[in-house]
């Protein structure tokens, strides 16, 4: 298979692979990783298939400089892309910070494994709260996107290209253990940008033939208030982001008592339990964001009152967000651990059961 | 050609005496009399020498501690054609970018780094660095360095030169005209290095650092000279010939 695909085919494939396939149809340039489980198969991909799309494949000797790496090619205009499992990512957070302060654009995939510390090689979603709020040090926000299947990886992988570019920052993609090791059937599209991309020659690093030298920098001293005016400038544009990004699926929400939010893998699940709740008499429905940031507030609005089950593979991180959409105001309950824990629809339209039988006692 | 060209009219933020100045000019004129100002693409370390985009009128890159020669790796490998520089302190080089450092000269990235070894922390004014000598008084080090507990001097060359991946390898110093020179030519070499698609090039420059050390001028010149006897001077590898 050449790099150009003529026309959409189906292709069983693993998801560590899928996003490395996708990066390379968008146009991704420059990969460098370091191996961990469970992603590793991504860096041992594009090594075989970054050359039919002359693409530059470097194993980094560290997390660190595979991060820095996607700093120098991003400022030199290259789409790029680095892939790790949790203590990778953690170990990237230095130069994510560098990244999103100088406002380059780059695709970090975290196929997120048990934490905290070595943790286990298990599917999670612990590193919620790191890809959303920030993750490294000071005030920034990356583009969180959270695929529940192999042709979502596929597709917000393009589509993740588009969004770094379009806002000049770095995105963020939140997979987990399972997700990457998964085999499904995924429908290899072209790739045709979402966005009307913007040039980036008024920043680039090529050399200055022609033109005034171009600085990249994070260090802001003088005048007092240059990094104040930046993070103002980072905070607008962030705005931006959330005016004119949110996305999020719904499951038969409309009718539903109860709703149970979920994202990644765990919707999934979430999906399939909301139609066995159904057969035993329980007006379940299913939020799924799919942006993580910004969160999709305003799908989550519209079911303001309702009670909610949050399933997460955490203790309770993701929760945050879904009550700080809804002020707080509705009724919740959790379903969740770290450590490894998956959720099965049993267990789901168990804990729905329970929420139904503790309104029956009260009424 | 005129130096003003790479090198920016403006006046510089180093202490009178430092090193820093000296080796900007030095690379300023060679990337003039090379005419490669319009191809060069310099990364700018953490440390005094952050600020290097204020002088040179050149792309600029600034990297975090230690991470320059991974941000410059890619750039070179994306940008082949370009001149990459990469210019570190003995702080940022050989101590919290030592992995980065070894692994660039190990894979032979055809880029020149501008390695400023002064025998200490200059930006946080004065702590020990991986190259403070022994028993020299630092603001970490207030009774000297004592090598049972600091360990010893890292002689980057001379790490550097046992590995496959470099192509040059020189120490040259700028505390007398004459070392000056000699600096230059091997900045020279370096830089042809490069060009000639010959693969990784380092010099490392001993230099002075009279702020931190509390030394006057003059006994910041013969500090240096006793740097030399710890960090001798020299080409440590130079396999340039061996590429046709």
């Amino acid at each position: 298979m050449k790099d150009k695909l003529k026309m959409p085919q189906k292709q069983l494939m693993k998801g560590n692979e899928v996003f490395i396939e996708a990066a390379l149809q968008a146009g991704c340039k420059f990969y460098a990783g370091y191996p961990i489980t469970p992603q590793s198969e991504a860096a041992e991909y594009m090594s075989k298939r970054a050359e039919d799309f002359n693409a530059i494949f470097i194993q980094a000797e560290a997390e660190l400089s595979a991060i820095n790496m996607l700093f120098g090619a991003s400022a030199a205009g290259f789409r790029c892309m680095t892939s790790s499992s949790s203590p990778g990512i953690s170990l990237k957070q230095e130069g994510i910070s560098y990244i999103a302060a100088a406002e380059l654009p780059c695709v970090i995939v975290n196929i997120v494994r048990g934490g905290p510390g070595l943790g286990n090689i298990r599917a999670s979603q612990a590193d919620y709260f790191q890809a959303v709020k920030g993750g490294g040090h000071g005030d920034y926000k990356l583009i969180v996107l959270a695929p529940s299947t192999l042709q979502e990886l596929y597709d917000l992988t393009m589509n993740a290209f588009d969004y770094a570019d379009y806002y000049r920052n770095p995105v963020l993609i939140l997979g987990d253990g399972i997700l990457g090791q998964l085999v499904e059937p995924v429908e290899l599209k072209e790739y045709h940008p979402i966005l009307d991309l913007p040039s980036k020659e008024s920043w680039v690093l090529a050399g200055c033939k022609g033109r005034e030298p171009h600085v990249i920098k994070t260090l802001l001293l003088s005048p007092i208030d240059l990094l104040v005016k930046h993070n103002i400038h980072l905070q607008q544009k962030y705005e931006k982001i959330k005016q004119e990004l949110s996305l999020c699926k719904e499951y038969k929400t409309e009718d539903a008592e109860i709703i149970i939010a979920a994202y990644g893998i765990t919707a999934r699940v979430g999906e399939e339990a909301v139609d066995i709740a159904r057969e035993n008499g329980i007006k379940a429905g299913l939020i799924q964001p799919i942006t993580l940031w910004p969160f999709p507030d305003n799908f989550f609005e519209k079911h303001k009152g309702k009670e909610f089950l949050v399933v997460e593979m955490s203790h309770g991180q993701f929760i945050e967000d879904v009550k700080l959409s809804l002020e707080c105001d509705g009724a919740f309950h959790f379903l969740g651990y770290g450590g490894g824990w998956y959720p099965d629809t049993k267990q789901i339209v168990q804990k729905l059961k329970e929420i139904k039988n503790e309104h029956r006692k009260n009424t | 050609m005129s130096i003003e060209k790479t090198l920016k009219d403006t006046k510089m933020h180093y202490c009178i005496g430092c090193g820093h100045t000296t080796v900007h000019r030095l690379i300023a004129q060679l990337i003039d009399e090379l005419d490669i100002r319009e191809k060069t693409i310099a990364a700018a370390p953490v440390g005094c020498a952050v600020l290097l985009y204020n002088y040179m009128n050149v792309d600029v890159i600034e990297c975090a501690h230690g991470r320059a020669p991974s941000v410059m790796t890619a750039i070179k490998r994306c940008l082949p054609d370009r001149f990459v520089l990469v210019y570190q302190g003995d702080g940022d080089l050989a101590a919290i970018g030592t992995n980065e450092t070894v692994h660039t000269a190990n894979r032979g990235e055809n880029i020149t780094v501008v390695f400023i070894n002064n025998a200490v922390y200059g930006m946080t004014v004065g702590q020990m660095a991986p190259t403070t000598l022994p028993g020299q008084i630092t603001t970490t080090t207030p009774k000297g360095r004592r090598i049972d507990r600091e360990g010893y001097p890292v002689r980057v060359c001379e790490l550097l030169a046992t590995m496959d991946g470099p192509t040059y390898i020189e120490r040259v110093a700028v505390n007398s005209r004459e070392d000056i020179k000699n600096t230059k030519e091997a900045l020279k070499k370096a830089f042809q290095c490069q060009l000639d698609g010959k693969g990784y090039s380092l010099v490392e420059i001993l230099a002075m650092c009279p702020t931190n050390w509390r030394t006057n001028l003059k006994d910041s010149l013969k500090f240096v000279d006793k740097m030399k006897e710890y960090f001798p001077l020299g080409v440590f590898k130079d396999v340039t010939k061996l590429f046709f």
